[in-house]
């Protein structure tokens, strides 16, 4: 069995005649996103191309300063990318940031520590990636729903202040509310996973000729690393940006669009 | 006196909610009357800190709201919501917390019972209570505090007349029985006149009026 696979040009090009299919059923249909279709086969491209030659450039070097480096890129960028999902909530990047550090450093951290992998470019590069992803993906939809939650309910909020309680203990219900809607999906999709879908590492290393056993084996290790970094962004992320509702003095804020 | 403000000003977007506005409440129940968008429930909200005014300074019992530590203020000046707004699960549990939360030992039997309510309601579910019975409940769970102030913000504003005038008499029984000042905002000047001793007059976020009800809404 081959070990390695081998994509020219014409391939990648090939493929894009779905692209083009995709492009005409939102044309045919009129839903309008023909020119987002566009935008993101573009960017795909760029992006993908770029972060392609930067990792080859990193596995050469096999320096871990510049797998830092790169990892702290994606945090920063993750974070810009989740505060634009997380609107109503206050002053969101700093704690999106802090969200996906942690997340970050301690996933792979542990799998390291627990000789899962080894502290090397090859396997960090891309394990972060997905690890910071993921959290990116699941602290956004944690504070989507908490600035949604914390919008909706202020008259409790506020009636819970109203009798001594602190802001931690007034917003707790919404808190965990928006943990368990940014851990939700991951949880869920690990349920189904090998049932209904089958999940992108393991489809990469079948194509790349690896055996089904090995592939399951990563496969699952990944998953429990991500479930682990999904957790552990929420919960930096709630709990730290929910205290940007409160004033020192336990009042609620009067945000912009709040109904004050 | 009870509260003390002088010139409390407080701006919102470009509105300004109340404006320089300076009153005497003493302990008893004082009414805080005027029309809608008065500032009346702004005004009310200043006094246990849910909320600071721009400028201007209040006073509770001679010394500087600042110089209470908030959570022990709102816990001795309880404020009730206009609309009700309790946690999820039973009456108990809502009484429960707001006792745990002063430190206080909980007679549930007894807070219901000065709320108007039996000691039935204590294990059923709030979403499954009018609002009235809500409304109570949130009264019933301020009780649970032991407050030595209410601050009420039109208590019966969102009910039907026998309602309303079930709540006036729990609260005119209320005071008979407990040593407790009550602060209530009201639109309407009857109810003012019916349970008010002091009354206050908001229009426009100033103070018009403010001194015994018998001379001011005479």
């Amino acid at each position: 069995m081959s070990t390695s696979i081998h994509l020219g040009p014409g391939q990648v090009a090939a493929s894009l005649a779905l692209v083009a299919l995709a492009a005409a059923v939102s044309f045919w249909r009129k839903a309008d996103l023909e020119r987002d279709i566009g935008i993101a086969t573009v960017r795909s491209f760029v992006q993908l191309t770029a972060i392609g030659y930067a990792i080859k450039l990193i596995f050469e070097a096999d320096t871990l300063w510049l797998v830092f480096g790169l990892l702290a890129v994606m945090v920063v960028f993750g974070a810009l990318t989740a505060r634009s999902r997380a609107k109503k909530v206050p002053g969101a990047f700093g704690p999106l940031l802090i969200a996906l550090a942690t997340a970050g450093a301690t996933t792979l951290g542990l799998v390291v520590a627990l000789g899962v992998f080894e502290p090397t470019a090859r396997y960090l590069v891309p394990v972060g990636g997905m690890v910071i992803g993921n959290a990116m993906t699941a602290s956004a939809v944690a504070l989507n729903r908490l600035g949604d939650e914390m919008a909706d309910s202020r008259a409790k909020i506020e009636a819970t202040l109203a009798l001594g309680a602190t802001g931690r203990e007034a917003a707790a219900p919404f808190v965990r509310r928006a943990l368990r809607s940014g851990m939700i999906t991951l949880v869920d999709s690990t349920k189904t996973t090998g049932l209904i879908f089958f999940p992108g590492t393991m489809v990469g290393m079948l194509l790349a000729g690896a055996s089904p056993t090995d592939a399951v084996r990563l496969q699952l290790i990944l998953l429990y690393a991500l479930l682990g970094s999904v957790a552990i962004a929420g919960l930096v992320a709630t709990s730290l940006a929910y205290r940007n509702f409160f004033t020192p003095a336990q009042q609620l804020r009067e945000l912009e669009s709040g109904s004050g | 006196m009870l509260f003390e403000l002088s010139k409390v000003s407080l701006t919102r977007g470009d509105r300004r909610v109340l404006d320089s506005v300076s009153a005497a409440i003493p302990p008893g129940a004082t009414a805080i009357v005027g029309p809608s968008g008065a500032g009346k429930s702004t005004l009310l909200r200043l006094l246990n800190r849910l909320a600071d005014p721009d400028t201007g300074t209040i006073a509770y019992r001679g010394q500087p709201l600042e110089q209470y530590e908030p959570l022990a203020l709102r816990r001795e000046v309880s404020l009730v919501p206009q609309l009700p707004a309790l946690l999820e699960g039973t009456v108990e549990s809502n009484l429960r917390y707001a006792a745990g939360l002063a430190g206080k030992e909980l007679d549930s039997e007894g807070c219901l019972r000065l709320a108007g309510l039996d000691s039935g309601f204590a294990e059923r579910d709030v979403a499954k209570l009018s609002v009235g019975e809500q409304q109570r409940v949130m009264l019933g769970r301020a009780l649970a505090q032991e407050p030595a102030v209410l601050l009420l913000d039109e208590p019966t504003s969102a009910l039907d007349h026998a309602a309303r005038d079930a709540i006036e008499a729990t609260l005119a029984e209320l005071r008979r029985e407990l040593e407790i000042s009550i602060v209530l905002v009201s639109h309407d000047p009857e109810q003012a006149r019916r349970l008010g001793d002091w009354v206050v007059r908001l229009e426009d976020g100033r103070t018009v009026e403010a001194g015994p009800i018998e001379e001011v809404l005479a």
